[in-house]
């Protein structure tokens, strides 16, 4: 941080603060479309494939915008911790904080029209895939303006329009599920890819490799994304795994291993992959991530994991920070317009929160309802038969 | 063979109301008589065929349905008439086909997914349950998961223990799904039929000795619209002392005590429930307040068994038309043993409904 504040003191700047207002849609100056040209912070690495180059185009208004959109996730993931702490929300609670960049360069990559699955981990990938704040925190409070009505939770959000398909609590099925979505968009001649992510926990299922030998045979355009935080809840990954090496154990599947704490490392790396997949079927990417939080909200993350090496990534690797480093070293805002970004960011967080504890419970007679999407006149019981049924519509 | 008319037939509830009302209004012989018979087997092809030429979205998927023409020929010449896109060879590899295939109907197509026996489906039954049937709960609707997981259910003849469970009581029991048991050929047509156009998911239980037994189909079960009720069960046989419910095989058997009870002077009224869930209540519950007695049979065992849930809902429902306690027939507790004769004393026979009936109707010696 003392690195930053000297930095941008050596700075100049030639227009007033005044002349902009900070907003995300503040660089309207035809330069916010010009393109730079930046390098990743590591180089990519293949495993049976010539990986891309680590130059990536970007434009001020792209870096522009992975800054506020990271910014807004990580202030939506600390306001849920603190919602959490107030019992406002219950059951699972599994925060993203620290794994923005993957969130936000898949987006850049990628169409609506593209799918992407997830597993439980699911808040910021919901708001990637268009998903509102009050969607999300209603949805974690179980209120009836939540994505799922309510009905869902934490590990169920869904955006079905954006693409998103959850939002899934069983370690590892989601990575069959995306196949099925690759599989149907070519059966559909959509000429679109699934992105199907999972963790280095999820990595050794059975099931991923049984669908990842499918989507081979039948040259599905499915991309398998392990967001590699190096933890499986409290296990670390050479705990888990004989082989950690997660972009290599497609075996006959090309994969390539990223700096996922690097938004354009991300983003690079998920166009590569798409073009990849479109023409020959899966590819593994490994996003090399890292959870500030414990697993979830019952773990505090530090039992298995040392204060140091947290607090030592936070400095080194933090995605939000990258991108701050990035925008000032190539002139596009100022220090104190990034914060007035994130102060405003904070201030949308806070009215979403307000809003989403406006928002009432759902009806009691939300508990019969999409049980079935034809309920054929059926009826169905509450715990007193006599006292609570309903017919299923 | 069927002239497969390209219709996309909606099958919605009032319209089959009515046909299922004309059923039990004469119990039997509503339809015209086409003095076709029709194997379960053939009648579970024409289903396919003719759902798959109506719908592109529809796709069959499995161990040896394409190029074996199907472990029991329940695929035969579909490979051939709708090419590899559409009728899916697998490795064997349930969890992972499983999970494709409710991917692929998350997204809107709508697959058939073929389980060699479902005993295998427990290799992919979390995908069955959590991501199959749950989907449309958890998200308030926007996953809806239109696909039927179809293949041979129960015991076949000397398979052992790992390939005879009956599947009904565990499937039967999850909020989410609907589970059909088919008996005749017109079931399996008609059953099979709407549980394609069902946009909910659909665990379609067959049974192997069923495949190659022929039954007579009406002139309207061959039309390529014909389509059953989900969730209604079919008086197979009338009768006023004593209901007899059944599914699958067992209803053939249900049948035959019915014979031998009627020739004893005990008439029996068959109950076909060709769905487990929903299960049929209504008709279960009119029939008992009728003949006031009734036996349930099933293959699969007692204990939290669809006999158990009959029991409940009419002691619930008809209690003071009971007049004698209900009996189950059911499989024995015992894993399936292979050989002959021990493996003939763990399912019911026709023996045992009779016995049961007779005892129920207090002529017992």
């Amino acid at each position: 941080m003392a690195q930053l504040t000297q930095r941008a003191a050596t700075f100049q700047r030639t227009l007033s603060a005044a002349a902009f207002s900070v907003s995300s849609t503040r660089c309207l100056n035809t330069a916010s479309t010009s393109p730079i040209t930046v390098e990743t912070s590591l180089p990519f690495t293949g495993h049976k494939i010539d990986p891309p180059s680590r130059s990536v185009e970007t434009t001020p208004q792209e870096l522009l915008s992975f800054f506020r959109d990271m910014a807004l996730m990580r202030r939506m993931e600390i306001a849920a911790d603190s919602l959490y702490k107030a019992k406002l929300i219950r059951g699972f609670c599994h925060l993203y904080d620290g794994q923005e960049a993957v969130a936000v360069g898949m987006e850049a990559a990628i169409t609506k029209k593209d799918c992407i699955i997830t597993a439980y981990r699911d808040h910021c990938i919901f708001l990637g895939r268009g998903g509102t704040l009050l969607e999300a925190f209603a949805e974690l409070m179980g209120r009836k303006d939540g994505c799922s009505k309510g009905k869902g939770g934490s590990m169920h959000f869904y955006k079905k329009e954006g693409g998103f398909y959850g939002g899934h609590g069983i370690v590892g099925a989601q990575v069959p599920l995306g196949c099925g979505l690759a599989f149907a968009q070519k059966y559909s001649k959509d000429e679109n890819v699934t992105f199907a992510m999972y963790g280095d926990g999820a990595a050794n299922q059975g099931q991923l490799f049984e669908a990842l030998n499918m989507a081979a045979l039948w040259d599905l355009p499915a991309i398998l994304v392990c967001e590699n935080n190096h933890y499986g809840m409290g296990t670390a990954e050479w705990r888990a795994a004989k082989s950690p090496a997660y972009y290599k154990r497609g075996d006959y599947v090309p994969g390539l291993k990223v700096d996922g704490m690097d938004a354009l490392a991300v983003k690079q790396a998920c166009k590569f992959a798409k073009e990849y997949a479109l023409k020959n079927g899966p590819i593994i990417l490994e996003m090399d991530t890292y959870r500030y939080h414990g697993h979830s909200m019952s773990d505090p993350g530090s039992t298995y994991r040392t204060r140091d090496e947290i607090s030592g990534i936070r400095q080194e690797r933090d995605p939000i920070e990258r991108i701050r480093k990035l925008i000032l070293s190539h002139d596009l805002a100022t220090e104190k317009e990034l914060k007035d970004t994130e102060k405003e960011v904070r201030k949308e967080v806070d009215e979403a929160i307000a809003q989403a504890k406006e928002s009432p419970l759902p009806d009691p007679s939300e508990l019969f309802t999409n049980v079935y999407v034809k309920g054929l006149g059926v009826e169905a019981f509450g715990a007193d038969r006599k006292e609570l049924r309903a017919v299923l519509p | 063979m069927f002239g497969f008319i390209r219709q996309r037939a909606a099958c919605r509830g009032n319209h089959a109301s009515s046909l299922e009302r004309g059923i039990r209004a004469t119990a039997l012989r509503t339809f015209s008589s086409s003095g076709k018979e029709m194997t379960v087997r053939d009648a579970l092809n024409s289903a396919l065929d003719e759902e798959m030429s109506a719908d592109p979205k529809v796709f069959l998927m499995g161990e040896e349905v394409g190029e074996y023409q199907g472990a029991y020929k329940i695929s035969r010449g579909l490979l051939k008439k709708y090419g590899p896109e559409r009728v899916r060879d697998t490795p064997i590899t349930e969890a992972g086909f499983t999970g494709i295939g409710v991917g692929a109907a998350y997204y809107g197509l709508k697959p058939v997914i073929e389980f060699m026996t479902f005993n295998f489906s427990m290799q992919a039954i979390d995908h069955i349950i959590n991501s199959a049937a749950k989907s449309n709960y958890m998200s308030a609707g926007q996953i809806s998961v239109p696909i039927v997981f179809r293949g041979p259910n129960g015991a076949a003849a000397g398979v052992g223990a790992q390939h005879s469970q009956c599947f009904a009581a565990w499937y039967g029991s999850c909020p989410g799904l609907k589970v059909l048991v088919p008996y005749s050929s017109e079931d399996a047509r008609g059953l099979l039929k709407a549980a394609i156009r069902d946009p909910d998911p659909v665990v379609f239980l067959e049974n192997e000795l069923l495949y190659g037994e022929s039954f007579p189909v009406s002139a309207e079960a061959l039309d390529s619209s014909f389509c059953l009720p989900i969730g209604k069960a079919k008086i197979e046989r009338e009768g006023n002392d004593v209901t007899i419910t059944a599914f699958s095989k067992m209803v053939g058997y249900a049948l035959k005590a019915a014979e031998i009870l009627a020739k004893e002077g005990i008439s029996a009224e068959v109950i076909n429930l060709r769905s487990i869930r929903p299960l049929d209540t209504s008709t279960i519950n009119a029939s008992v307040r009728k003949t006031n007695r009734l036996v349930t049979v099933e293959e699969g065992v007692p204990q939290h068994g669809v006999g158990a849930e009959i029991c409940a809902t009419v002691v619930e429902e008809s209690f003071y038309y009971l007049d004698a306690p209900i009996e189950r027939i059911a499989g024995a507790d015992v894993p399936m043993p292979y050989a002959a004769n021990l493996e003939r004393i763990a399912v019911p026979q026709v023996d045992d409904i009779v016995r049961a009936a007779k005892r129920i109707c207090y002529r017992s010696h």
